[in-house]
């Protein structure tokens, strides 16, 4: 498969002093290369490609974490794609995907093309001000909404305070409502970051672009759909692979705010791999879930970014 | 981004393939089995040469830290030759570190492990821990501990067993699932503590009726729901029962018409409102804080938070064991706090044993009591307050009767997740009591299976 690799000559004899570059195809870069790019490459592959393989290794194994394992081949696999409790949780994940992702992109997408169109006053406060919760770590956010969410919190105070009492309820107890619940602080999280994406990428449109979309005739859904939204795709990219990959991978929200719970409703796969590896001491599902887990993400980041590329050709 | 078919991605997968066929498993096998049993014990200590033994423990709040660190510092005056390095976490962070730490080379010497078959159990399994028989002997810890209290700290050698064969550990501290109640509110009700199962449901009507929050319960964090359940399991369940279950014996069931009319009974309580409105989406530390800012008449807990509703409350505080229900006899959920125990690899085992023997002696209780603890012994030392001596009344009736009944999230390694989940369900309404127990025996059935 590789054929691409290092010209084997090129490594075993060194550069004589005079030539400027070993012998080899024009363009090969020259074997020293892979000596600068060594420190980088030890790193990555002690702290990234390592665990990734042993991941990957184990996943193949049952193993309690203390006593010797049992290869069990794609035993694992099979579980983890066949057990309702263990496919519940990516279920949630897409679940979460629309509060993270879809929610934020879409909202954050139409407020900045109206703030866009005509001057706010005060547009960095608010800017800052929406932005400000990608400053704050997920477990203080976490808690903090936890708190909000309890059933004397301040959730259902507001609700009681306009009148809507029949709608109080235990946020995070109820079956129905814990994982919107849940998915509502991912929304309120990513929002801020999708809005000031969008905003600088509108900042950039030329308004001459406008100029002749109205000199056209067009409105502004017209305007919206001709020229601003074709002129984001590079944020629209970086903002859906970016909010994406928060929802599929949340873990200290649920970890902080319900453990999982109601009755299981809350799990997501990142947790159960906490639960499985640290807690159940079923190492080889846990790092199957990992796995399955990476490549889901993985595959998710490539396909958003080759529609991104696609779309530009 | 790179198209290329070589890209690290897909030879990671490939060395992965690889390696998963040739490499070896990954831990160790077993290696406490087929050593032989130490003959010989060393008890005196000054004889021993300079040591330093590695302590992990937990015990990190308030009054459990000031207690180590007195015994600690009172053995190594008592032995100069031995030095105590201890290292100190959280629970949680205890538990996860554990799993790796003991595996590896500078594993210490005590730990102090969890009694569950994830904790205490996998790591017999393992062979990663020293029974302590021989040292029980030399000690006379047999006759120090009753049996009730050895039993949660005892394996079978494979750990396949818990609750009987070798003893791995021993505890410092009692630990009781009972009724903490507040004492005005019940006077302003005109109630006596309720002895009896029928008493306490009429004290739980008439709580309601007078606009009270009858039991402060906060499960969000599931597994007060596990304790919660216990209790009223307790008045109906035999204990002897309920102990096969929490031990994840054979023939112990779920399905017996004397857990139906419990999971109906605690459902029941849901139902009419017993518990604080919005139970399940109350976490459980504010549950308990708003019991100690006196809202709630009872709260169903653990003895760990007599130190905190102690200083809260004051002698509006006061703590009960459960009432006897249709069972007849006296059952109340309830161990040990974590068991301290020898690793395999400690190289100065007999020394460790001195340590254990130390902080377990009648002035270590004395002293652990003092802190504002439940000693896991008698002691003569005077209690801190009133809802103290009642606790401490409590665990000397409860051990003196033989009415202690495990933690239910022991039986099995999924248990804990099976019934937190569960019980959620059940008090929330969304399963009924028989699919309750239906899902619990069949974790119960498939886990004895392994």
């Amino acid at each position: 498969m590789a054929t691409t690799d290092v010209p084997a000559g090129a490594v075993r004899r060194p550069a004589a002093p005079r030539e400027r570059r070993p012998t080899g195809p024009p363009g090969e870069p020259r074997a020293v290369g892979y000596l600068y790019i060594a420190p980088a490459l030890l790193v990555f592959g002690a702290f990234l490609l390592w665990p990734i393989i042993r991941a990957v290794w184990l996943s193949f194994y049952e193993w309690d974490g203390l006593g010797l394992g049992t290869f069990v081949g794609i035993d694992n696999y099979r579980e983890v794609l066949t057990d309702p409790e263990l496919l519940a949780p990516f279920g949630h994940a897409l679940v979460l995907v629309v509060f993270f992702s879809l929610l934020p992109v879409t909202v954050g997408m139409a407020l900045a093309a109206m703030m866009s169109r005509t001057a706010l006053r005060g547009l960095g406060f608010f800017r800052t001000m929406l932005f400000l919760p990608q400053v704050v770590a997920m477990v203080v956010v976490g808690i903090a909404w936890q708190t909000l969410y309890q059933p004397e919190g301040f959730v259902n105070d507001l609700l009681r305070a306009v009148g809507l009492d029949g709608f109080t309820r235990a946020w995070l107890g109820e079956p129905s409502w814990a994982l919107v619940a849940v998915g509502f602080v991912g929304t309120w999280f990513t929002s801020g970051l999708c809005l000031v994406l969008f905003l600088a990428g509108l900042a950039k449109v030329p308004r001459e672009l406008y100029e002749a979309a109205r000199l056209d005739g067009a409105g502004p859904v017209q305007e919206f759909f001709a020229v601003s939204l074709p002129a984001l795709r590079g944020e629209l990219a970086v903002a859906l692979t970016l909010t994406i990959i928060a929802a599929l991978r949340t873990f200290d929200l649920v970890y902080v705010m319900t453990s999982g719970g109601p009755g299981g409703r809350t799990r997501v796969p990142a947790y159960e791999v906490y639960d499985r590896v640290f807690v159940k001491s079923e190492v080889g599902t846990g790092m199957t879930v990992a796995v399955l887990l990476t490549a889901v993400i993985l595959l998710v980041t490539v396909a958003i970014n080759r529609l991104a590329e696609g779309a530009d050709e | 981004m790179s198209k290329s078919p070589s890209s690290p991605w897909w030879a990671a997968l490939g060395a992965a393939l690889v390696l998963s066929v040739t490499a070896c498993a990954p831990g160790s096998s077993p290696n406490g089995g087929d050593e032989p049993e130490p003959s010989e014990v060393e008890t005196d200590v000054a004889s021993m040469g300079d040591i330093t033994l590695t302590v992990w423990d937990q015990e990190v709040r308030g009054g459990q830290a000031e207690q180590i660190e007195a015994l600690n510092k009172a053995f190594q005056e008592e032995y100069p030759n031995i030095k105590i390095e201890r290292v100190s976490r959280s629970f949680e962070d205890l538990q996860r570190t554990l799993r790796l730490a003991i595996n590896s080379n500078d594993a210490p010497d005590v730990v102090q492990a969890n009694n569950s078959r994830s904790g205490m159990g996998a790591f017999v399994t393992a062979g990663q821990l020293q029974p302590l028989d021989p040292y029980a002997e030399a000690y006379g810890w047999d006759e120090r501990f009753p049996e009730s209290v050895r039993a949660v700290s005892s394996y079978s050698e494979d750990g396949k067993t818990f609750g009987e064969g070798n003893l791995y550990g021993l505890p410092q501290t009692g630990e009781l699932v009972g009724v903490w109640y507040n004492r005005s509110k019940l006077e302003e009700l005109g109630i006596e503590p309720p002895q009896t199962w029928e008493d306490f449901e009429s004290a739980l009507t008439a709580a309601k009726e007078a606009g009270e929050i009858p039991i402060q319960f906060g499960n969000l964090d599931a597994w007060p729901g596990i304790h919660e359940f216990g209790f009223v399991q307790n008045a109906f369940v035999p204990r002897e029962e309920v102990r096969d279950l929490g031990f994840g014996r054979e023939g112990a069931s779920w399905t017996t018409p004397e857990n139906t009319e419990a999971a109906e009974a605690i459902a029941g309580w849901a139902e009419s409102g017993f518990f604080t409105e919005g139970f399940n989406g109350l976490g459980y530390d504010p549950s308990w804080q708003a019991f100690a800012k006196g809202e709630g008449v009872f709260l169903i807990s653990g003895t760990w938070l007599l130190a905190d509703l102690q200083a809260a409350l004051g002698d509006d505080l006061g703590f009960m064991l459960p009432p006897v229900g249709s069972t007849g006899e006296l059952a109340v959920t309830g161990a040990t706090g974590l068991p301290f125990a020898i690793t395999e690899a400690s190289e100065n085992a007999d020394a460790a044993a001195a340590y254990l023997d130390f902080i377990t002696s009648d002035e270590a209780m004395g002293m652990i009591q003092e802190a504002g603890n439940l000693p896991v012994l008698e002691t003569d030392a005077e209690a801190t307050g009133q809802a103290q001596s009642e606790v401490i009344d409590a665990w000397k009736e409860a051990s003196g009767e033989d009415a202690l009944t495990p933690y239910l999230d022991w039986a099995t390694l999924d248990s804990y997740d099976v019934l937190s989940a569960q019980v959620q369900d059940l008090l929330g309404g969304s399963t009924t009591p028989e699919d309750f127990l239906s899902t619990l025996e069949e974790d119960y059935t498939s886990s004895l299976e392994e």
